[in-house]
């Protein structure tokens, strides 16, 4: 009786114990939040209730702007046109430069795909080194450095941009079909040869998606350098938002401009995917 | 002259004699002392039970797996220490052929085929997939010789086991070799694509002098399609001779087995086992 009546007190015992610590951390988290709700309501010039009712109010007021001034809108669009290529340029050079490191530390930060084990670490802490850096601190130093124009915010986006993308293209390459590789190394073909023929045709769909993901990421990352003066549209928005009242149609029109390219995006990448999926073909 | 397997020796085939060949996995020492030689063109079947060692006899002749101990000479060279380009120059020229084809699944038949000559092509031209007219004709006369030529733009991974096969061994014909290494070629297929495959090797073997070594989970394939047999046991060569030498106290001691193996029950051909020998060999 007691064998039998052992295992399953110290199972039920063993679940009470796990169900309380689940309490204990539900409630600490409840208090941490309640007292950080407090603390920072305090602090502010507002409060979080007050401010609720008044949530709508500044979208609203763009929105009223925005249909106030709908004969110039399209104007308005042509106006910022420019600086919305800046900013696409900024977002565009960064992403190729720092998919092409991306794709070189990836293809190293993957074990089993015939690199030196010494390298494969090397090269992941390398990319975690390059996401831990915000592209805003990137940025804000070497503005410091360079002066502000586009440059120091394609390094900024194009560093962090490597880390990133790096980390997800090893994540695909680690899903490749071994057998491959194993198939063209026994034929004779060096590591760069398996990497393009075995490797490459396996991961590229993904690699691909991810890449275009990051292009729109990095056009959002680079509109918010342009507030800390790296140019394009972020300057514009800096402007209209700071002056308030009076320029909510720019600010609308800037939004709107930024929603277009991130729907032109994601449309190329579905068109390119579609292409290289359904083609077989590498080249 | 003739010699005791009954082939004519060819002047111009490659000696090779493998020595003390041993390898090992941590504590397991799959490969143990294996010493054979090859004097003359052979198409050789290696058999015993799963775990014998006979993939790992044939992935380390072809450098995919290192050898712990022993040599292998090939024109008086040990091709165990060869490294670099000249490990790879070798790999070449002992093609391999897989139990699971290992091509690479996303890219269509006639590029996997080009593949197989990634070895004698320059890094730089072939990392643009530029492999020019005559590698393609060549790539599809490959195809031709082993009647599947139509499916030449059709994705490898969308073709049938046999089909996929024979691709791999047109990729192996590709890479001009000098030696093909079987493992297993037939133990995923249905009766009809084995016995295609397994009269491709044949056919290979007596057009173009080429030493076959195939490993063979099955003795009456051996029996049919092989002048000469080597039986493994526990990583160990404990038979080699010709397959009429095969009799049921030897096939007991290869398989380690008490009782009498019939063949009828593993057999995997359509007709009943009888040596096959293409006009060639008859001479």
């Amino acid at each position: 009786m007691m064998q039998v009546a052992g295992p399953a007190l110290d199972l039920s015992r063993s679940e009470r114990r796990r169900t309380l610590y689940s309490g204990v951390l539900v409630l600490v988290l409840a208090t941490l939040l309640a007292a950080g709700y407090g603390q920072a309501n305090d602090m502010n010039s507002g409060g979080f209730v007050q401010g609720l009712a008044k949530f709508l109010d500044y979208p609203a007021e763009i929105a009223l702007e925005a249909w106030t001034a709908r004969g110039e809108f399209a104007g308005l669009l042509l106006r910022f046109l420019p600086a919305l290529l800046e900013t696409l340029n900024i977002a565009a050079v960064a992403t190729i430069l720092g998919g092409i490191c991306a794709t070189a530390l990836a293809f190293l930060g993957t074990a089993g795909l015939g690199v030196h084990p010494v390298l494969v670490p090397l090269a992941r802490r390398l990319m975690d080194v390059m996401r831990a850096f915000p592209e805003l601190i990137i940025a804000l130093f070497l503005i410091f450095v360079l002066g502000t124009s586009p440059v120091p915010a394609m390094i900024a986006v194009g560093f962090h941009t490597a880390g990133a993308l790096g980390k997800q293209f090893s994540e695909v390459n680690e899903n490749v079909d071994r057998r491959a590789v194993e198939g063209l190394q026994a034929c004779g073909a060096s590591w760069l040869q398996r990497m393009r023929f075995a490797v490459l045709p396996q991961v590229l769909p993904n690699h691909l998606s991810y890449f275009m993901l990051r292009f729109e990421i990095n056009l959002r990352a680079s509109a918010i350098l342009g507030f800390v003066g790296a140019g394009g549209i972020g300057s514009e928005l800096r402007r209209t938002i700071g002056w308030g009242k009076g320029a909510g149609d720019e600010t609308a029109a800037l939004f709107v401009l930024l929603i277009l390219s991130i729907f032109v995006i994601d449309q190329a990448s579905s068109w390119l995917r579609g292409r290289i999926t359904g083609a077989g073909q590498v080249s | 002259m003739p010699d005791r397997f009954g082939s004519v020796a060819f002047a111009y085939g490659r000696f090779m004699q493998v020595t003390g060949l041993t390898t090992s996995f941590g504590r397991t020492i799959a490969v143990n002392d294996v010493s054979f030689s090859i004097d003359a063109p052979r198409m050789i079947g290696v058999i015993g039970r799963s775990g014998a060692g006979k993939s790992t006899l044939l992935r380390t002749i072809n450098r995919l797996t290192p050898a712990t101990s022993g040599q292998i000479l090939v024109d008086g060279r040990n091709v165990l220490e060869l490294g670099g380009a000249a490990m790879r120059r070798w790999q070449r020229d002992c093609a391999m052929i897989f139990q699971q084809f290992n091509l690479v699944p996303r890219l269509d038949v006639v590029t996997n085929v080009l593949l197989g000559g990634l070895n004698s092509h320059g890094t730089l031209a072939s990392m643009f997939g530029m492999f020019g007219s005559d590698r393609i004709e060549r790539a599809l006369h490959a195809l031709e010789r082993l009647e599947i030529a139509d499916l030449a733009l059709q994705r490898a991974e969308t073709l049938s086991g046999g089909q996929q096969q024979r691709v791999a061994i047109a990729r192996a014909l590709v890479q001009e070799p000098e030696m093909i290494l079987a493992d297993e070629p037939i133990a995923s297929l249905d009766p009809v694509s084995a016995e295609t495959v397994m009269t491709a090797l044949r056919t290979i073997h007596e057009r173009n002098r080429l030493t076959v070594i195939c490993n063979l989970h099955t003795l009456d394939t051996a029996r049919r399609y092989c002048d000469r047999v080597l039986g493994m046991l526990h990583g160990r060569i404990v038979f080699d001779g010709a397959p009429c030498e095969l009799t049921q106290d030897v096939v007991r001691e290869i398989y380690g087995t008490e009782q009498d193996i019939d063949e009828a029950t593993t057999s995997t051909s359509l007709t009943a086992a009888a040596p096959v020998r293409l006009a060639h060999a008859a001479a």
